[in-house]
């Protein structure tokens, strides 16, 4: 067991969807390529290759017309805990390459380590993680918008949604400047939370009693950190991966749709975390 | 040792099979993809000052105020600007890609001169002084021939300085021919000035309305100002207010509105009318603020008994009185129109009908209703003086027809214009001018267009982009794009207030590109005479400064002026303009079974503005594959062709046939097919081009017959496997 440096309080960020809010219009899909450098192919088509460290599933009732409903579904990296930060994609990295952090809870990718094994893709029950087959190649002049604080990465690399750690990094640069303890909320948002026009996503801290993440998602310790709310749940919640990113739905169809159920079972039904 | 041949091979042969077995080849390749990864064509994007510049979004007409981080002298990301009256930080997907369109290699770089033949993309680089000679030369020579009003041009907007200073240099040469490039602001404005009988637009308070019924309007889907819509559909949802939408597929509105009600396509003034008559019938309406409501009463009622209305609109009858209840109930009610983003004018008698329904629910000119919003009038410039060969060529009809004869009260007719040209028009058309328009992908029945296009002897493009019309010119001289410039942008959009933002140069131009308010002032001062003295401007921004006025220093300041107390321009309406007939599809039903219907996607530019490489990723592979575009229909209508998801198919319309791939949806009324708009580019570049299909090859222009302007709402079709 690796040693895990003590900070107090331990901050977990994380996320809440309204996706009764949220009208599939791929700002946040954009906001998120734009922020962090993410490459493009002339032919983006092929959705298994395509990265998107963001992407917006639609999800539909399976009726037929009229009764057919439609709703959308943003997934970025689901940063799991497991247990005790045993994410699937941690627990199977042989080289480090991605680790869970116990002081914000976000699951890093570290790209000059990762040499491109994809366990972790395999590992990864949300198809998050990204592999590049090739070469990030910039059309000319295009070079010039990229951002500083996000590093391109070369072929033969994983990559995933960081929760825009680089963010978090300037907004606690900024609280020490600041002679603040706690990065404040507002300070630390990510691009997607930020862009979003139906303001359908928040982001904040789950440990934090004042985010409004947490007060959204009121998570229960007891019970794997499922939520308090009943218009929450998580995608896969019975896999016992303790994703960080809650989804809000009044819709029991769309909830059902969150995980794999039994005819007999009722939606929300959580096991118990698995070691 | 003797080596013979023997055993030679087996040395070679031996030694071959014994390095394939082992591992150093495959070591070899590992090592060098290894090797080759740190090979330093991954760019390492140099780090420096990080400043936020606020500018204001042009990219549609939503007015969006917008944060961009620069990096140095770098723009590196654009933001939604916190606090803007319009977006409040929000932003949607094309603004986030504007520095694609600023940095990629579809600009127009510099000055350009057709060499080859056209289209062929063969161009010479020329200098600015040669470009506004050839342009002046050309245009002074027509002039003194007297032929000035054989000279057109068409721009995306007629509001705001710059489209001003084109208007005004069109006046003062002495040509009628300004038209100003098709939307729902068409329809909007002509409906404004009948129901109220003044010139102005509708504003909707959108914010406080309790009730909302859409009739097609794409609120989620691109309508209006898109982010302000977005922000607007979520405070709805926390205020729990009924949303609405009326529409023949399940587009992402309708998906969003609390009630979808299913339409037949092309009803839905219909409905409307419906609507309104069972409120009269049923003593459920406000007559405060109508006028003619007698005899326009007696008319709705014999029209539109509820049950016809139920068989012409596929509504079921109990669902129209449903929906007359729930709009007769609510305090705020607000009815929506226009069509998907509003790209096409449509009918007079639909925009009035769903007017007249606020009408009857009281809510004009009140908290939650609608507004008659008058245009913005900062723009107070002393009249063009006109010589003589401009008021000769001023007296001439227009080449679109409009504003005269049985077009009298439509302002542009941009759908007539390739007609005009190919030989209905009064005369030939010797130059066409295009601002920040893309006819030739964006008007109906392309084939018509390229047609014009051809006509036309001297075509000048200002675009800033490589897009289908400025490969078709003879002539480029591109403007800045907007991060680049200043630009006054009046906001209309549907707003229930006067915005205007200020765009301000967040980089320095990137090429050798020229502000086209600049351009225009060169050339009139180039020509001379009166046409000289219409500009007393030395540059655009002294004249943007000095027009703006008081205004200046609070656009400078913040970026925004907001007028929030309006002065409508009339606060009743007469109730007329809804005895047309209603607007059928072209094409025969026998020969084309199903009807055709195009629809906007908020990921899908359909503007002028092609996608950029990030919005083209995010399109569903249901929408494209590969080069393949797709064609939405319901299970029912697929197995009747014998199709299948993924099929190829052929698509087939009075005014064209094109192959597409099937994409099954239960979301969509069985007997429609529908398309996505703003694909099937043939300029632009790798990332845009020859993807899916211009949905504008399949459709052709409607008249609306009390307007003229364009009222298709689609086309009737075939599919057939191919």
């Amino acid at each position: 067991m690796k040693h895990e440096q003590q900070h107090n309080p331990p901050m977990k960020y994380g996320m809440a969807i309204d996706l009764d809010k949220c009208t599939g219009c791929g700002a946040c899909m954009v906001a998120c390529m734009s922020e962090n450098n993410i490459p493009f192919r002339e032919d983006e088509s092929d959705k298994l290759v395509s990265i998107s460290w963001m992407s917006v599933f639609k999800l539909t009732n399976g009726k037929a017309f009229p009764d057919t409903e439609i709703c959308y579904l943003p997934r970025p990296c689901q940063h799991c805990e497991g247990h005790g930060g045993h994410s699937p994609c941690v627990s199977v990295c042989p080289a480090t390459a991605t680790d869970y952090s116990a002081e914000t809870g976000i699951v890093s990718q570290i790209y000059t380590r990762c040499f491109g094994c994809r366990y972790c893709m395999g590992a990864c029950p949300y198809h998050a993680r990204y592999f590049n087959w090739w070469d990030p190649v910039w059309p000319e002049g295009m070079e010039k918008y990229l951002s500083p604080n996000v590093s391109p990465r070369m072929r033969g690399v994983v990559e995933k949604c960081s929760f825009c750690f680089h963010r978090y990094q300037l907004a606690k640069n900024k609280a020490y400047l600041n002679d603040e303890r706690t990065v404040p909320e507002a300070a630390y948002q990510t691009a997607c939370t930020q862009a979003c026009p139906a303001g359908a996503i928040v982001f904040g801290d789950l440990n934090n009693p004042a985010h409004q993440v947490h007060q959204i998602v009121k998570p229960d310790p007891r019970k794997g950190n499922k939520s308090r709310n009943p218009r929450a749940f998580r995608l896969l919640e019975r896999l016992g991966t303790n994703p960080k990113v809650y989804y809000l739905s009044s819709r029991e169809w769309v909830r059902r749709a969150g995980d794999n159920y039994l005819a007999h079972e009722k939606t929300g039904q959580v096991s118990n975390v698995h070691h | 040792m003797k080596v013979d041949r023997r055993s030679f091979l087996s040395f070679v042969i031996g030694g071959a099979a014994g390095t394939a077995l082992s591992p150093l080849p495959w070591k070899l390749i590992d090592d060098s993809s290894i090797w080759s990864q740190m090979w330093p064509w991954t760019p390492v994007p140099p780090d420096g000052e990080v400043v936020y510049e606020d500018s204001t979004c042009s990219l549609c007409p939503g007015g969006c105020g917008i944060s961009v981080r620069k990096v140095d002298n770098r723009a590196v990301k654009i933001e939604g600007k916190k606090g803007h009256p319009v977006n409040d930080g929000g932003i949607c997907i094309l603004g986030l890609s504007g520095l694609q369109l600023l940095y990629g290699p579809t600009r127009i770089k510099t000055p350009m001169k057709r060499i080859g033949e056209r289209g062929e993309g063969k161009w010479r680089k020329i200098s600015w002084d040669e470009a506004t000679a050839i342009l002046t030369e050309k245009l002074t020579d027509i002039r003194n021939r007297g032929e000035a009003h054989t000279v057109a041009a068409i721009a995306e907007s007629d509001s705001g300085t710059v489209p001003a200073l084109l208007q005004r240099f069109m006046t003062a040469y002495g040509s009628p021919n300004f038209i100003r490039t098709s939307s729902q602001v068409d329809a909007d404005e002509l409906a404004v000035k009948t129901l109220f009988g003044a010139t102005g637009r509708a504003g909707f308070d959108l914010e406080n309305a309790d009730y909302v019924l859409s009739f097609g309007a794409g609120l989620v889907d691109g309508w209006g100002s898109p982010v302000r819509m977005f922000r607007a559909g979520s405070l709805w949802k926390e205020k729990n207010v009924a949303v609405v939408q009326v529409e023949p597929r399940l587009s992402n509105s309708a998906a969003k509105a609390t009630r979808w009600v299913p339409i037949n396509p092309g009803t839905e003034a219909d409905l409307a009318l419906g609507i309104a008559a069972v409120l009269v019938s049923q003593n459920m309406v406000d007559t405060g603020g109508v006028s003619g409501f007698g005899s326009w009463k007696s008319d709705l009622l014999s029209n539109y008994p509820t049950q016809k209305v139920s068989q012409t609109t596929g509504v079921a009858a109990d669902v129209i009185v449903d929906l007359a209840k729930g709009f007769a109930k609510a305090d705020r009610p607000l009815a929506l129109c226009g069509r998907g983003k509003g790209l096409v004018a449509g009918s007079l008698r639909e925009t009035a009908a769903v007017y007249a329904l606020n009408a009857l629910a009281g809510n004009i000119n009140r908290t939650g209703g609608m507004w008659a919003v008058p245009e913005s009038d900062y723009i107070q410039w002393p009249k063009a003086a006109t010589d003589k060969l401009a008021s000769a060529g001023l007296r001439q009809p227009r080449i679109d027809g409009a504003g005269a004869g049985r077009y009298a009260d439509s302002r542009y007719l941009p759908n007539r214009l390739a007609d005009g040209v190919n030989g209905e028009g009064p005369y030939p058309l010797q130059v066409l001018l295009v601002a920040g328009a893309n006819p030739c992908h964006d008007l109906p029945d392309s084939k018509n267009v390229r047609a014009a296009f051809a006509r036309i002897p001297f075509i000048v493009s200002f675009s800033s982009f490589n897009d289908e019309t400025s490969a078709m010119a003879d002539l480029l001289l591109p403007d800045h794009v907007y991060l680049e410039r200043y630009e006054d942008v009046p906001v209309g959009a549907g707003l229930a207030r006067q915005v205007i933002g200020l765009s301000r140069p967040v980089v320095s131009a990137q090429f050798n590109t020229r502000h086209l308010g600049e351009t225009v002032i060169a050339a009139a001062r180039a020509m001379g005479g009166s046409i000289a003295d219409a500009f007393p401007w030395p540059d655009y921004e002294t004249c943007l400064e000095e027009t703006l006025g008081e205004k200046w220093d609070t656009l400078m300041e913040t970026g925004v002026w907001v007028e929030n107390d309006i002065d409508p321009v009339a606060d009743t309406v007469r109730l007329a303009g809804m005895d047309a007939p209603a607007i059928q599809a072209e094409g025969d039903v026998d020969r084309f079974p199903l009807l055709l219907v195009p629809y906007d996607s908020i990921r899908i530019s359909g503007g002028t503005i092609g996608d950029p490489p990030f919005m083209i990723k995010t399109v569903a592979d249901t929408v494209i594959k590969g080069k393949d575009g797709f064609v939405e229909v319901n299970p029912q209508t697929a197995s009747a062709a014998g199709l299948t998801e993924g099929d190829m198919a052929t698509l087939s319309t009075p005014r064209g046939e094109v192959r597409v791939r099937i994409h099954l949806f239960e979301g969509i009324k069985p007997g429609v097919a529908a398309m996505a708009r703003g694909l099937g580019h043939t300029a632009y570049d790798g990332y845009l081009a020859e993807k899916g299909v211009n949905v504008n090859e399949l459709i052709g222009p409607v008249e609306d017959p009390s307007s003229g302007h364009d009222a298709a709402w689609g086309i009737r079709a075939k599919l057939a496997k191919a």
